[in-house]
């Protein structure tokens, strides 16, 4: 089943970077134990785009997420970003350029007073949402 | 005498490449390594070079910790030692 685990630490890490970003949009990478769906790492990125209607991953923060992750046996399976004053859906743009059919992304969207966190799959153009699931420790 | 350099790539162009995370490549510079990933795995044909022949814009290319967009591109120099690693770039809107 398709579905994204987070913690409570790594939600409140990707709302509280969407919400530091301001501005601008805000991304980053998210990694898990290889075979599980249990988000166990958020990775910060830049956004070389520094925009608040696109996102670049900084390349050389892509890098050091990657090999970061593979250093503490995890894989990066995904990558968020917020959308400032959009629904957290993906956009045109955003299905246009997923990168990759197993990763999971995750937006944030600021629209709202209250920040809105959902998950998305984007295989060959078709988005499909898979419910998160916060556990607590 | 021909230079082989480890050339790591995402999961996303493994499949391409026989499932593999790490792969030789012979060259002296990253255009000669991508022709040389090319014809050890057709199946890569179009995924690392545009239409016009540049570095694909969906893909980054590292020499060890350089961009090689900020390097000299696909004359970027290779040596025995250097790894070159390929991800996905990440955009959108």
């Amino acid at each position: 089943m398709l579905v994204l685990r987070l913690t409570d630490a790594t939600y409140t890490d990707m709302v509280a970077h969407a919400l530091d970003g301001l501005p601008n949009e805000a991304c980053g990478l998210i990694a898990a134990i290889p075979g599980t769906d249990k988000i166990d790492r958020v990775y910060r990125c830049g956004n070389a785009a520094a925009s608040s209607r696109l996102y670049e991953v900084d390349p050389l923060d892509h890098l050091k997420a990657d090999r970061d992750a593979e250093g503490r046996g995890l894989e990066i399976v995904g990558v968020y970003h917020s959308h400032t004053h959009t629904d957290a859906y993906p956009s045109p743009t955003d299905v246009k350029q997923a990168p990759d059919p197993s990763w999971h992304y995750v937006l944030v969207s600021l629209k709202d007073p209250e920040p809105v966190l959902r998950s998305y799959r984007i295989v060959d153009g078709a988005i499909t949402e898979e419910p998160v699931e916060l556990e607590r420790r | 005498m021909a230079i082989e350099v480890e050339v790591r790539l995402p999961t996303v162009l493994r499949q391409h490449a026989g499932g593999q995370a790490s792969v030789q490549a012979n060259g002296e510079t990253i255009g000669a390594v991508f022709e040389d990933l090319l014809r050890q795995f057709p199946l890569l044909k179009g995924q690392l070079l545009s239409d016009d022949g540049s570095i694909h814009k969906f893909i980054n290319v590292y020499k060890n910790d350089d961009d090689v967009r900020y390097l000299d591109k696909l004359d970027t120099p290779i040596g025995a030692d250097d790894v070159i690693s390929i991800l996905p770039a990440v955009a959108g809107g």
